[in-house]
């Protein structure tokens, strides 16, 4: 069993915001390609060109339909990766020391030297964010691309995690949530972002902002007056019209 | 007891080397870094200083690892051993593969030039395909644009010189209400993702129409659940609802449009045109005087009521058309599937923000009247349009119809509305227009591909029969900008209008998910003739991997994935400019073939070289260009303009104009691979008719001479083909489509139903069913990779809560999909937001089994289907022994979503079908496992 820290000095997470997010998996494959080539053992890919593929990913996008009770049904597109959880379940199930959360910033870590892949770490996390490599047997997770946020060989404006660097519309956001002043922290209050699955008590540090309402027309009473008709018939119109071009 | 926590290093290498080149996973061209680690290529990333993408990189691009290393990549020219179909090659030496094409080729350009068919699909080299088709002296040359969106391309260039996507963009910083109608969600990948963040980081409005939620519209704030083919209808709703109430921009439609031009009432060949002065140009009657003068006058008010001898402006014609109760919203409601209440809702939303919402910049300019403005008026509203409202038998006037709605709101060209990228804003008039006259071992007279003006601008031969293989530009689609390859398979098959000799291909998958009536053209590519000899006598084929149509060919000529080759992205072709720049950019080869394959375009400078083909020699007969890089540098298209704008000039100081520079090319490459002129602040709106807009094209080399213009709400050219219709003039249409030319080339734009609606009981093939490709995947190329297919490696068909029920489906079910052309069987998926009398599915993920170097038992393969096998090239027969091609009746674009079809619950198989026969792999199959890493 592993110890979490009691605190950390900043909580860096991600910010996703599922009013803009068109589900491109953008972040998906740029997640892919930073770590297969980076840390740890690569993503590898099982069957890649047979009946059954599969592989790791660190980072997935789910659709959900959700039907309102009023109005037609809505496509939620919901990227998912580790939350770096303050209170991580992975981490204190981890036997051997492998699964930790780094006192400095709070980005939850798998040691691929301690790792003995027995997946205990996978059963805890409830929100289904680590995979087993099945070629290097050990457990792959987001790692908030530690290897980019500080890498003094990156200009400084691409050190932030590939996902976020790369994401056309721009629906996500990396920064520190544990300082209220930062940006992040700014566009989780003023968008009333939420924890996933709060009441499991994980203390998330990653944040979705929702999707805003959607298909709400507004009062047809309101906008009735622009479309007000000048004339009823076709003489009408073109009275109308000559009086209008005399005032341009 | 503390944990001690693992020593990271936390700045690692990142790679050795960084090449900037551009992108080749879709049509979106964005920049791109690649990381290189040892030689071999380790990362993708987007390149943060790139005119498109501006850092960003969607899937397809970040997983173009997955498709340099892929397995299914052919490795040395090939030729056909086995019958045709079969997939039985062998490897042969280029010597002997261009000996081979030259010996198909050469007497074709000498002695029967047409005889020869090139069609180049997915292409981005098209001015350079194009130059060099022209020299061959063949008029049957296009690439995928017929059956693409060419709707959309003409609808907008004949209305206002331009259209969507690399024509023009919304005004993404100052728009405040933007709608989005029929945009799959690849086009234009990464701009429009990026431009729909900044609209929901202001929160301005998005209005999704489309028959499908997703992607987009899934994060629109209102959707607009269209039922397919209807688009036009409810543009036109909206357009009696904004007229009625004169919510419309009277002083931008006087002073920028042809709406004051004065149609011609006179009975006679003249009728419907509009009045000219001496010089030919348009009257207008000033309101100031009440005397017709010439539209550019400077200071006149034209007027918009006037009634001049009898003739009337264009104005009145669209106020009596659209004001009719035809359009009122209680009368297209049901049609559209839209209420009556929602259709005015919007027209009242874009009315508000169009006019209340309206505002100035502080920007002075002159007009090309020479009239002075202190401010630029801005009416923030946008609109952006693809192939689900231009991919119809109505689609180019509907296409049309959203030009129109945009107009009348004063809303293209003004800050908060729709701009024009360079080399747009230019207007059909000042396109070339096409050219067909065949000379025996000479080259083509001109450009193939163009714009015409009126039915002596056609392509026909002297007997009136189609000049061209696709009979583009004849009285079946006079406007066929980009010509029809979708025909080109079954009119040579056909020999209608004639036969070919050699069929030549390059990046088109027309064998499988790019044609039409997949299994009706795998039949017309191995049918044989009673003398044994194949029906198209030989094939040639250029693709860099094994797909479908590889096995379909005679001689396989092997290209270059996109990382190992040259290329230019031109202002001669599709440009990647921004509305605020010029930009072209070029690839390069930031990693070498480790096969026995040469680039495509590089192999046609040999080729052209081989045959002597028209500007590929030079004066003394040897090879005026080493390869395609070397044509990039040095072609000239007129004295000082060639390929690339940027590095111009002896000394590489030039830009637009400038003699070729022998180092352009490693300038481009130290340059981020791209080059950027901006437009001057001043010049980047209005730019139709803005002086300075208009003064700098010319500096750069986009025009020769200002070309200032009004957009045309009426278009002459389509009345003057109705004119013909109606009997006048000289070249006469066949009587058999007298009736569609007068009814479909309306000058005003009309809308009228799909005419799959007409050719099928519409009770019995109640359901519309489309289809619309990922954003993570771009045609088949996605398949072959392995990141991509594990994203979409099947593709069931989405069915509507309505047609779920009604046939009491349950997860995991098939269905039996009938259209009057054919049925497959299919899994079926339920989704809740989608128009309810609509199915639809994921666009060419279905494989043929042995292709792209997958297993046969690739889900792509068992799972994946192609709903192709229902749509015919062909409308069905009518009994009268014509071929009624399934295409717009305008422009010939293919009328894919016209599709009607309907669904049965059946069994569940264990395929889907229709099954077809593997075919044998040339590349073998890929590795099993895969642990990519690069770097040590």
């Amino acid at each position: 069993m592993t110890t979490l820290p009691k605190t950390t000095q900043k909580k860096l997470g991600l910010v996703i915001d599922l009013d803009t997010c068109v589900g491109c998996h953008a972040c998906v494959v740029s997640c892919k390609g930073w770590n297969t080539e980076n840390y740890g053992a690569p993503l590898s890919d099982q069957d890649a060109y047979g009946a059954d593929p599969s592989g790791t990913f660190l980072n997935r996008v789910h659709s959900y339909e959700v039907q309102p009770e009023v109005g037609p049904a809505q496509l939620i597109h919901f990227p998912k990766s580790c939350l770096h959880c303050d209170d991580a379940p992975c981490v204190t199930v981890c036997p051997t020391g492998a699964s930790y959360k780094r006192q400095e910033d709070g980005i939850v870590l798998v040691n691929e030297d301690a790792c003995i892949g027995c997946g205990l770490c996978a059963w805890a996390c409830p929100y289904g964010a680590r995979e087993m490599d099945q070629a290097a047997g050990v457990m792959k997770k987001c790692t908030l691309c530690v290897d980019r946020i500080y890498n003094e060989n990156l200009p400084e404006v691409d050190r932030v995690p590939s996902c976020v660097r790369t994401c056309p519309s721009g629906a996500r956001h990396f920064g520190d949530l544990g300082d209220e002043n930062s940006e992040v922290s700014k566009l989780v209050l003023a968008r009333a972002g939420i924890d996933l699955m709060p009441e499991l008590g994980t203390k998330p540090i990653n944040k979705y902002l929702p999707p805003r309402p959607k298909d709400v027309a507004p009062e047809f009473d309101i906008l009735a007056p622009y479309l007000e008709p000048v004339a009823e018939t076709q003489k009408g119109f073109l009275g109308w019209l000559d009086k209008a071009l005399e005032k341009i | 007891m503390g944990f001690e926590e693992p020593r990271l290093n936390l700045s690692p290498k990142v790679s050795d080397e960084i090449r900037k080149t551009t992108c080749y996973m879709c049509a979106c061209r964005c920049g791109i870094n690649v990381h290189m680690k040892e030689g071999k290529v380790a990362y993708i990333e987007g390149n943060r200083d790139h005119p498109v993408n501006k850092g960003v990189l969607c899937a397809k691009g970040a997983a173009g690892i997955m498709q340099v290393n892929a397995p299914s990549r052919l490795r040395a020219p090939l030729k056909r051993v086995g019958p045709r179909g079969s997939g039985e090659f062998e490897e042969i030496s280029w010597d002997e593969a261009l000996q081979l094409a030259q010996d198909w080729l050469e007497p074709v350009h000498k002695k029967n030039p047409e005889k020869l068919a090139f069609f180049t699909g997915r292409d981005q080299s098209q001015s350079f395909t194009s130059f060099w088709a022209q020299g061959f002296g063949t008029p049957n040359y296009a690439a995928h644009g017929g059956f693409c969106s060419v709707n959309m391309a003409a609808g907008g260039i004949y209305t206002m010189g331009g259209a969507f996507w690399e024509f023009g963009q919304p005004d993404w910083d100052r728009t405040k209400l933007f709608m989005l109608f029929g945009v799959a969600e690849d086009h234009d990948s990464n701009p429009i993702k990026m431009g729909l963040g900044k609209l929901k980081e202001r929160g301005a409005k998005v209005i999704g129409v489309n028959p499908i939620r997703t992607g987009y519209n899934a994060i629109a704030d209102e959707w607009v659940g269209i039922t397919p083919g209807t688009d036009g209808l409810f543009i036109l709703s909206m357009v009696h609802l904004l007229l009625k109430a004169g919510r419309i921009d009277l002083n931008y439609l006087a002073q920028l449009t042809n709406a004051p031009a004065l149609v011609d009432s006179t009975e006679g060949p003249n009728k419907g045109l509009l009045l000219r002065g001496e010089d030919g140009k348009l009257l207008v009657i000033d309101r100031k005087t009440g005397q017709p003068v010439v539209f550019d006058t400077k200071g006149i008010v034209p007027d918009l009521a006037a009634t001049y001898q009898g003739h009337r402006t264009v104005f009145q014609h669209m106020a009596e058309r659209y004001m009719s109760d035809e359009y009122a919203p209680e009368n297209v409601a049901e049609r559209c599937g839209i209420a009556a209440e929602r259709i005015r809702a919007i027209a009242a939303d874009l009315a508000r923000v169009a006019f209340d919402e309206s505002f100035e910049l502080d920007q002075p300019w002159i007009d090309f009247r020479g009239n002075k403005h202190e401010t630029m008026i801005g009416r923030p509203v946008s609109f952006h349009a693809m192939r689900g409202v231009s991919a119809h038998s109505n689609g180019f006037q509907t296409c049309r119809s959203l030009h129109l709605l945009q107009i009348i709101l004063g809303t293209v060209e003004v800050p908060g509305g729709f701009r024009f990228k360079p080399p747009y804003p230019k207007p059909a008039s000042a396109h070339p227009k096409p050219h067909c006259k065949v000379t025996p071992g000479a080259a083509l007279d001109g450009p193939h591909l163009g714009y015409v003006q009126g039915p002596d601008d056609l392509c026909l031969k002297d007997d009136g029969s189609p000049a061209r293989i696709d009979k583009a530009y004849t009285w079946e689609n006079p406007m066929s900008a980009h010509g029809l390859m979708h025909m080109v398979i079954s009119n040579a098959y056909a020999g209608d209008p004639y036969k070919i000799d050699v069929l030549f291909m390059y990046m088109a998958n027309m064998s499988w998910n790019s044609s039409m009536n997949t299994g009706g053209v795998m039949k017309m590519l191995t049918d044989k003739n009673e003398n044994g000899d194949y029906v198209i006598p030989k094939i040639i084929y250029s693709d860099a991997y094994s797909s479908e149509m590889v096995a379909y060919a005679d001689l396989i000529l092997p290209d270059t994935t996109y990382l190992e080759r040259h290329d230019c992205i031109s202002l001669l072709d599709r440009p990647i400019c921004e509305a605020d720049g010029a930009a072209d950019s070029i690839r390069w080869p930031v990693v070498e073939p480790d096969r026995d394959v040469r680039g495509f375009q590089s192999v046609l400078v040999d080729l052209g070289a081989r045959m002597g083909l028209k500007g590929f020699l030079n004066e003394d007969g040897s090879a005026k260009y080493k390869d395609y890089a070397d044509y990039i540098v040095n072609h000239e298209r007129r004295p000082g303009v060639g390929p690339l704008i940027g590095f111009r000039g002896e000394d590489g100081k030039e830009e637009g104009r400038g003699n070729p520079n022998p180092d352009q090319m490693q300038s481009y490459i130290d340059n981020g691979g791209f080059y950027e002129i901006h437009v001057p602040d001043g010049a980047n709106y209005y730019k139709p008719w803005n002086v300075a807009y208009q003064d700098w094209a010319v500096k750069i080399g986009i025009y020769d001479a200002p070309q200032p213009y009004l957009f045309d709400l009426y278009s002459e050219p389509l009345r003057k083909f109705q004119l013909a219709a109606e009997g006048h003039g000289d070249r006469q249409p066949p009587e058999h489509l007298r009736e569609r030319i007068k009814e479909t080339l309306d000058p005003l734009p009309i809308w009228y139903a799909p005419f799959e609606d007409e050719n099928v009981d519409t009770s019995e093939f109640d359901v519309h069913a489309l289809t619309q490709r990922p954003m993570a995947m771009y045609h088949s190329w996605g398949t072959q990779n392995a990141w991509l297919r594990q994203i979409h490696g099947q593709n069931p068909l989405f069915v509507p809560t309505k047609i779920w029920q009604k046939n009491g489906f349950l997860e995991g079910d098939w269905a039996r999909v009938t259209s009057v052309h054919g049925a497959i069987v299919v899994p079926v998926a339920h989704m809740a937001a989608l128009n309810e009398n609509t199915v639809w599915t994921w666009n060419a993920i279905g494989k043929r089994k042995g292709a792209w170097a997958l297993d046969e038992k690739a889900p792509e393969a068992t799972k994946g289907f192609l709903l192709n096998h229902l749509i015919h090239e062909l409308m069905p027969e009518k009994g009268d022994g014509m071929r009624w091609a399934n295409s717009d009746p305008v422009t010939g674009q293919a009328a894919w979503f016209d599709l009607r079809v309907k669904i049965e619950a059946c069994e569940a198989p264990d395929e889907c079908s229709p099954e077809l026969p593997p075919i044998k792999s040339p590349v073998g199959q890929g590795p099993k496992d895969l642990e990519w890493k690069v770097g040590k």
